[in-house]
């Protein structure tokens, strides 16, 4: 069967790429285009772990299909640090020692990113709550929350 | 390979008449969070999918008749950020947000989680009591229907071939009247229903209750209205007694399965429970507005 040819913005990048049409943006994006900081945790929608942003909306890309991505933008992890430089809250998960394994952190700081540029002052009940879609079954969240807090903090002060 | 196609029509003619010559094959996709996991986990293998988020009609909120019209792919984050909405019916748009997480959010709709046909989708109850109708399209024109009258059985809807759910009618809101929506999990979060409970009641200016509608979710095979539970409201100060009886009536209206998630017993006390308290915020939302 014929391949669907999809012209879509990553990261700000046009970008294209061929795909079938039950294949997930998740599987596109880290297959076809290469960039595989989105990880699959589950692939049910549960774990947070393909989190990615879908025309300025928090999405999971593994209950998307990349078909829909045609004229649409998409942003990752890899969008995410600034050349060299992290985002604040790239840092602030490594000084806190917000991660083990490491394979929910993207999925962590992508959703965190869009609470922090909606909200940038949310209480823990807030972050917990708006997090509740990330799994992380290494470093039991409280670590993950104060990242997030002292981001939050750093990116005020900087504003 | 199996084929199968992917088209995002632009109108909802065109959507239609898609679907129509597709029939059983075809299935429409709104945020995919029901449809994909179902195509993953191979329960479902549609040969045609009709994507319906190019379709305007589909995505907008607007004012109508005093009431709201809510497209029927418009997803939770969106009707959420909708002050006006949030301030008429804010049981509906509560039962809304507690789909799923932020991510699931930003992607399921009301059309949705009510053609899917689980019995324990969240917002159906809410609609129900809120009194809202969809508006359906077809090969044959339009129609319009109450909510509760969608689901048939579980994953069952009484849509005919070819037709989409195109958007919601929240009606205007009576004076002194307020919705809630209530449910039960065993966690905070990103669970199903076990028992789901809608109550939307209208008081008059000495707080006598003159109208009343109850929807239950996750306790029968499809969710219900439940007009006894109502009759137990209409006429009362909301009393004592009258939400006893309220309880009593939705708890018997109730025919619920027994698994691990809840038993039978249990379901069906609780939907007693949950449904005083959800009458008990809806009545303070009418006193106050
Ligand atoms: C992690 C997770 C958590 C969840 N939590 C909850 C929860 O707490 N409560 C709850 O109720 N649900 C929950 N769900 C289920 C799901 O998110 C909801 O039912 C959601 O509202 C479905 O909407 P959707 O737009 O994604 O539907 P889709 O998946 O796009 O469609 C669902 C079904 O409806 C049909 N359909 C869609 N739109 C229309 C239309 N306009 N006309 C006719 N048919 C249509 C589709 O063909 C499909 O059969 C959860 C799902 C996941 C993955
Ligand atoms: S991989 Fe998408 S939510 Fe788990
Ligand atoms: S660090 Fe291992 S799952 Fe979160």
């Amino acid at each position: 069967m014929a391949k669907r040819h999809v012209t879509t913005t990553v990261n700000g990048e046009p970008r294209e790429f061929l795909c079938e049409v039950d294949q997930t943006l998740l599987d596109a994006l880290r297959d076809e285009l290469g960039l595989t900081g989105s990880k699959e945790g589950c692939g049910s929608g549960d774990c947070g772990a393909c989190s990615v942003m879908l025309d300025g909306r928090l999405v999971c890309s593994c209950l998307a299909l990349a078909v829909e991505a045609e004229g649409r933008e998409v942003e990752t992890i890899e969008g995410m640090a600034d050349g060299d430089r992290l985002h604040p809250l790239q840092r602030t998960f490594l000084e806190e020692a917000a991660l083990q394994c490491g394979i929910c952190t993207p999925g962590f700081l992508v959703a965190a990113k869009a609470l922090l540029d909606r909200d940038p002052d949310p209480s823990e009940t807030e972050i917990r709550y708006w997090l509740a879609g990330n799994l992380c079954r290494c470093t039991g969240y409280d670590k993950i929350v104060r990242a997030v807090q002292k981001a939050a903090v750093e990116m005020r002060a900087e504003a | 390979m199996r084929s199968i196609q992917y088209e995002a029509p632009a109108t909802v003619d065109e959507a239609v008449a898609r679907l129509a010559e597709a029939g059983d094959k075809a299935r429409p996709l709104a945020g995919g969070t029901d449809l994909i996991v179902q195509m993953r986990s191979r329960l479902i293998s549609p040969e045609v999918i009709v994507d319906v988020k190019n379709i305007p009609e589909l995505l907008q909120v607007s004012e109508e008749g005093g009431g709201f019209r809510v497209g029927a792919a418009v997803p939770g984050a969106v009707l959420g950020e909708n002050e006006a909405v949030v301030a008429m019916w804010p049981g509906v748009v509560e039962a809304f947000e507690l789909i799923g997480s932020t991510q699931i959010q930003g992607r399921a709709s009301l059309g949705g989680n009510l053609c899917n046909g689980s019995p324990a989708a969240d917002s159906t109850p809410a609609m129900i009591a809120a009194g809202v109708t969809c508006e359906i399209a077809g090969p044959n024109g339009r129609r319009e229907a109450p909510v509760e009258d969608l689901v048939t059985a579980p994953g069952e809807t009484s849509l005919g071939r070819g037709e989409l759910v195109v958007s919601f009618f929240l009606p205007p809101r009576p004076a002194r009247t307020g919705d809630a929506y209530l449910r039960f999990i065993p966690r905070t979060e990103m669970d199903i229903a076990v028992v789901g409970v809608g109550v939307c009641v209208t008081l008059d200016d000495g707080g006598t209750c003159t109208g009343a509608r109850v929807g239950l979710g996750a306790v029968a095979p499809r969710p219900l209205l439940v007009p006894a539970a109502a009759d137990a409201l209409v006429g009362t100060r909301l009393d004592d007694g009258a939400m006893a009886n309220l309880a009593a009536a939705a708890s018997a209206a109730c025919n619920p399965i027994d698994d691990k998630r809840g038993t039978k017993t249990y379901r069906i006390k609780v939907a007693g429970v949950l449904a005083r308290r959800a009458a008990g915020i809806a009545s303070e939302r009418a006193r106050s507005n």
